[in-house]
């Protein structure tokens, strides 16, 4: 067996091994590089997936040679092909800026456990994605999970420990819900196979088990995902957590849980029993619509600009939570693109704002002053990321809402175009009002500011340079979205 | 009268886990202390742990090891679950715990409201 | 002569020109004369590539390129049709017009940041090239919204809480009303009828109720902001803060026209003139339309502001060319496509001139000017011309837009309008007129200057040739009216 066939073992295994070599490495100017490399190599086999995939259809690994129901199987198909592609590349790109980023915020005898930590959590998030079996989904969602309240705590703010407690309470009760609905799908079916669950549940419709087990999964997934009005852990959560760890997480965390939503709702349970049985587009529509506005809302009046981002995630969460909901074609094309966008938008301003942090302490309004002459290309990337979460054309925004607005007509939901636009306009004021702040207020004479350092400005460029290259060849991000939805059983 | 008596006890041990659930969830949601919160999370997790090994009982089942005469076994997949379930509620309760003494450290209290009013400065 | 290249290519190079200049206009930044310099060459250049473009066209060839294909069935695509290639003729040319006078201008009023100026000017004349040569809606969407954003530095040019203020209502409402509506109105067009292609006869005939098609046709009129239909002109006053060559080009020619064009463009190849005319929403949008030229031209006598008057006037007169695109008959296409021309000429003489005052003898409020007509006759004079064309006087090129409009009302069977169309006549000469006529005939305030002192000289070429333009669209408007004539017989025709 050449190595090639062990990529979907190894593209847990690399990080999750990493992780406590990190932790061995006492000098962090060791432990960095290495954590750097395992996240290049991670990148590395989710490139090569993708491309199995893409030439092969879809891949069934199964762990040590057992075949499901005994063993765990790991399987690729497009759809989390792209969600592989997306997490282990927010980390390449990230993490080789997290030793600058986190110099200011975490101590210098805590930097290798962060890396350690860091490892653990991409390893639990690629974990969750590329698992076939349901239990080993709720270890990996634990892992993860479990990793990012460490992550959380690290920040420098002492109100870091209580956002990362709360966060902690509100996503164990998250992940609780989804064990306890993969544990009556379990009674029901007898397995913990996916593909053996699908199979097995289209005999089950009308069974109140199902429907309680769809229930709570729908909710647990939804915490992860923090759809509103479940978000509550999340604006505390991002604020207060390291810059870097912002990035990363308002990057890939939440679409972790936005696949487990789409995984579930259109593949285990079927968009038959979804839709027709339990109504889920009722549930989602609405929810998502509401948090679209409450979230663009909210976010308008901060003050501090990493919880206006995480406030701006709320409403990109509803954006996807009602494009899960439309539950056609280019509904399914809408969310897919969508997380996979949003990651690299939400990305490139938490990188923005790692910079800021980096050269002025904070990220308020009035540390933006000026910032337009003094940090010229940090504030560009701004602009840009901006211009995209507008949804200006060129950008990756404007192919999200294209796709999600063309389901919604497509649906026959003209009212739901309507509203999604309407919310999308809010974002032109809270994006808007940080470069009005930028390039027309006159900085405050006493404090000298240089441009980032190229660690973590090469980062922020590459994500702002990609949110135009996906906006202008799609062929990667709707191409595979559409492959995806296609093998989910959407057609157009 | 005794339909509903009997739906309750044949289902006796889903309706503990359903109650533990209950009363898990509303300490959680209703206690500021973070102890108890914490608690209140760890009784919510163990009521999950019921309803699985309850899913692996099988009626005269003997304990899966092999044994002389025994017919049928109950299915050890939940126990095995489980076991990882727990570990996993291990790990959340000692790293909530370690949180609530950082917690401790920065604001000289445990309670949430005293936390809230010593400034969220 | 050398072999002409592909002719799609001249349209992307045509787009491409602008954004060469920018470079070398940023490269150059610190010698001043040589930025300028780079600034006149790009327009020159530009203008004789589209000039290429029309030959081309004029041979027969089709100007056509596919650029990308972001999205499953669409493409970003450059057509050159003739009411495109009106446009850009129109944009090109009074770019290197209006960089003449800014040379003068920008340094008699020594405004600051004038490398950024120059920069964002350029950008914001390659994006009306691509709005112009677009060969789909979703192309010309996609520079409608690149012309917004580029033009936003230049509406706040002078960095103050005013500008601020004004950049606020000017992105708030275009990026507002382009995302708002016309965004759904593009994408619910694709969804109805799966294409975004300008063709003769428009897409949607046969593929929509006639409900749907109101709402779609709102959807577009309205979501075309820089058309600056009323209840959405707030920005076009607000935007007046900008530097003086600002309102002339962007905000009298090339966004403006760039709004209207879009509603032409809407009105005659998605929806095409069978449809327009059943719809009953385009009776109603007519009726708004009017009464945006009546009230607009109300607004524009109260106010004292030399450029606040005339941006109410623009209000008034874009939509002259609104009403004709819903006329949807051809002598109303071939009157709004002539108007985008006469008008672009007329008031951009009149913003020259506006901005000629301000920097010789400092004045912006209509109530100073008494007896500046002998301190600054030829300003003045020109004025006069400008105001005149824009009535639609002759000997002025005004006269033959307003005319085929007027036409094209008559062939409609639209009474009505032609009565708003001669009482808005009768205001635009009470509001344009008395403005000269207080200059030269009322005399000096005590103690004021009265010998001759004129803006700098740039400035008056750059007026001379706008004043020409508006007496040759009179004697020969027939290569404009020849030309768009061709969209009805097929030869230009996308």
């Amino acid at each position: 067996m050449s190595i090639v066939e062990h990529l979907p073992a190894l593209q847990v295994a690399v990080p999750l091994l990493a992780a406590p070599l990190c932790a061995m490495m006492i000098r962090p100017s060791i432990a960095w590089p290495f954590a750097v490399l395992a996240s290049w190599i991670t990148f590395a086999i989710s490139v090569a997936l993708m491309d199995q995939v893409l030439t092969h259809g879809t891949i069934v690994y199964n762990m040590g040679g057992w075949s499901p129901p005994w063993g765990i199987s790991y399987v690729i198909d497009p759809l989390n092909a792209l969600l592989l592609l997306l997490v282990s590349g927010m980390a390449a790109i990230i993490m080789p800026g997290v030793r600058l980023g986190i110099g200011v915020e975490v101590t210098f005898r805590a930097q290798r456990l962060f890396f350690t930590v860091a490892l653990l959590s991409l390893t639990g998030m690629l974990g969750i994605v590329i698992t076939g079996d349901a239990f080993n989904l709720y270890v990996f969602l634990e892992i993860s999970s479990l990793s990012s309240y460490a992550l959380v705590a690290m920040g420098a703010d002492r109100r870091a420990s209580k956002a990362a407690f709360n966060y902690l309470i509100q996503g164990t009760i998250g992940a609780t819900f989804i064990l306890i609905g993969i544990g009556l799908v379990y009674m029901m079916t007898g397995t913990l196979n996916m593909a053996d669950m699908a199979d097995r549940l289209t005999d089950l419709h009308g069974s109140a088990t199902i429907q309680a087990a769809f229930a709570f999964i729908l909710v647990g997934a939804g915490i992860k995902f923090a759809m509103f009005p479940a978000h509550a852990w999340m604006p505390n959560a991002y604020t207060y957590a390291p810059s870097l760890v912002s990035a990363f997480f308002g990057a890939t965390a939440t679409k972790v849980g936005a696949y487990i939503l789409i995984r579930f709702i259109y593949n285990v349970f079927g968009a038959e029993f979804a839709f027709d049985e339990m109504h889920v587009g009722w549930v989602l529509i609405p929810l998502g619509l509401a948090g679209a506005f409450v979230g663009s809302l909210v976010a308008i009046w901060q003050d501090d600009l990493k919880r206006m981002l995480a406030y701006s995630s709320v409403a990109q969460i509803g954006y996807v939570a009602a494009a899960i909901g439309l539950g056609n074609h280019d509904g399914l094309i809408a969310a897919i693109v969508h997380v996979f966008n949003h990651g690299l938008m939400k990305g490139a301003l938490f990188l923005v704002m790692a910079c800021v942090i980096l050269r002025l302490g904070k990220a308020d309004m009035t540390s933006f002053r000026g910032l337009g002459k003094r940090m010229p290309v940090t504030m560009g990337c701004f602009v840009v990321a901006g211009l995209s979460m507008i949804g200006v054309p060129f950008t990756v925004g404007f192919i999200s809402k294209w796709y999600l607005i063309l389901g919604a007509l497509d649906a026959g939901m003209w009212p739901v175009a309507v509203l999604i636009v309407m919310s999308s306009l809010l974002s032109i004021i809270y994006i808007w009002r940080v470069v009005e702040v930028a390039y027309f207020s006159d900085p405050p004479d006493d404090v000298k500011v240089q441009e980032a350092p190229a660690m973590l400005l090469v980062p922020t460029l590459i994500l702002t340079v990609l949110c135009i290259a996906f906006g202008v060849a799609t062929k990667i991000t709707v191409g595979v979205a559409g492959l995806a939805a296609t093998s989910l059983g959407v057609y157009p | 009268m005794s339909e509903v008596l009997t739906y309750i006890t044949e289902h006796a041990v889903q309706w503990g886990a359903v109650i533990l659930l209950m009363l898990g969830l509303y300490i959680v949601m209703t206690r500021g202390n973070l102890i108890k919160k914490v608690i209140g999370l760890n009784i919510f997790q163990t009521a999950v742990f019921l309803l699985y090994i309850s899913i692996g009982y099988v009626l005269d089942g003997a304990a899966p090891i092999v044994l002389e005469g025994a017919e049928r076994y109950s299915n050890p997949l939940p126990h095995v679950l489980i076991l990882t379930a727990i570990v996993v509620s291990v790990a959340t309760t000692s790293l909530a715990l370690a949180l609530i003494v950082r917690i401790q450290e920065a604001y000289g209290s445990i309670e949430e409201d005293e936390i809230l009013e010593h400034g969220e400065t | 002569m050398m072999p002409l290249p592909d002719p799609g290519w001249l349209a992307a190079i045509a787009i491409g020109i602008p954004l060469v200049g920018v470079v070398g206009i940023l490269m150059t930044r610190r010698w001043p004369d040589v930025r300028e310099g780079i600034s006149l060459a790009a327009g020159s250049v530009l203008f004789c590539t589209v000039i290429t473009i029309a030959m081309a066209m004029d041979a027969g060839e089709t100007v056509h390129l596919e650029l990308a294909r972001p999205l499953t069935g669409i493409t970003i695509a450059l057509t050159v049709d003739s009411l495109g290639l009106l446009f850009a003729l129109v944009a090109s040319f009074l770019w290197i017009v209006t960089t003449v006078y800014a040379i003068g201008y920008m340094r008699g009023h020594h405004e600051k940041n004038q490398t950024r100026f120059f920069t964002f000017f350029a950008v914001a004349i390659a994006c009306a090239m691509g709005i112009a040569f677009s060969g789909n809606m979703l192309t010309l969407f996609v520079f409608y919204e690149a012309l917004t954003i580029s033009t936003f530095p230049l509406v706040t040019h002078a960095g103050t809480p005013e500008a601020r203020k004004a950049g606020r209502t000017y992105l708030g409402i275009l990026l507002g009303t382009s995302i708002g509506f016309q965004m759904i109105a593009i994408i619910g067009t694709y969804a109805l009828t799966g294409t975004l292609d300008f063709r003769e006869g428009g897409i949607l005939e046969g593929n929509v109720s006639h409900g749907v098609a109101g709402v779609l046709l709102l959807l577009y009129v309205y979501g075309v902001g820089k058309a600056a239909l009323m209840p959405f002109h707030r920005w076009l006053p607000a935007a007046m803060v900008a530097p003086t060559p600002v309102s002339a080009l962007l905000h009298a020619v090339a966004v403006v026209k760039a709004g209207v064009f879009t509603v032409l463009k809407v009105a005659t190849f998605i929806f095409g003139f069978e449809l327009l005319q059943e719809l009953s929403v385009t009776q109603v949008l007519q009726w708004i339309a009017a009464f945006t030229i009546i009230a607009a031209s109300l607004v524009a006598m109260t106010k004292d502001n030399l450029k606040a008057r005339l941006a109410y006037s623009t209000v008034s007169q874009l939509s002259y060319i609104i009403l004709a695109a819903l006329l949807a008959n051809e002598a109303g296409f071939l009157g709004g496509g002539l108007h985008i021309a006469t008008h672009a000429a007329g008031k951009i003489t009149l913003f020259f001139c506006a901005g000629a005052i301000l920097v010789a003898a400092h004045k912006t409020e209509i109530s100073d000017l008494d007896g500046l007509g002998r301190v600054m006759p030829f300003t003045f004079a020109a004025f006069l011309i400008g105001s005149l064309s824009i009535i639609g006087l002759p000997p002025f090129g005004g006269l033959w837009s307003k005319w085929l409009i007027l036409d094209g009302a008559l062939a409609a069977d639209r009474l009505f309008l032609v009565g708003v169309l001669l009482v808005s006549t009768l205001l635009n000469i009470a509001y344009l007129l008395p403005i000269p006529f207080r200059a030269f005939f009322r005399p000096l305030p005590e103690g004021a200057p009265a010998e001759r002192h004129e803006a700098p000289v740039s400035c008056l070429a750059a007026i001379g040739v706008t004043c020409l333009c508006c007496l040759l669209l009179f004697l020969f408007p027939d290569p404009a009216i020849n030309l768009l004539e061709r969209t009805f017989i097929g030869a230009g025709a996308p």
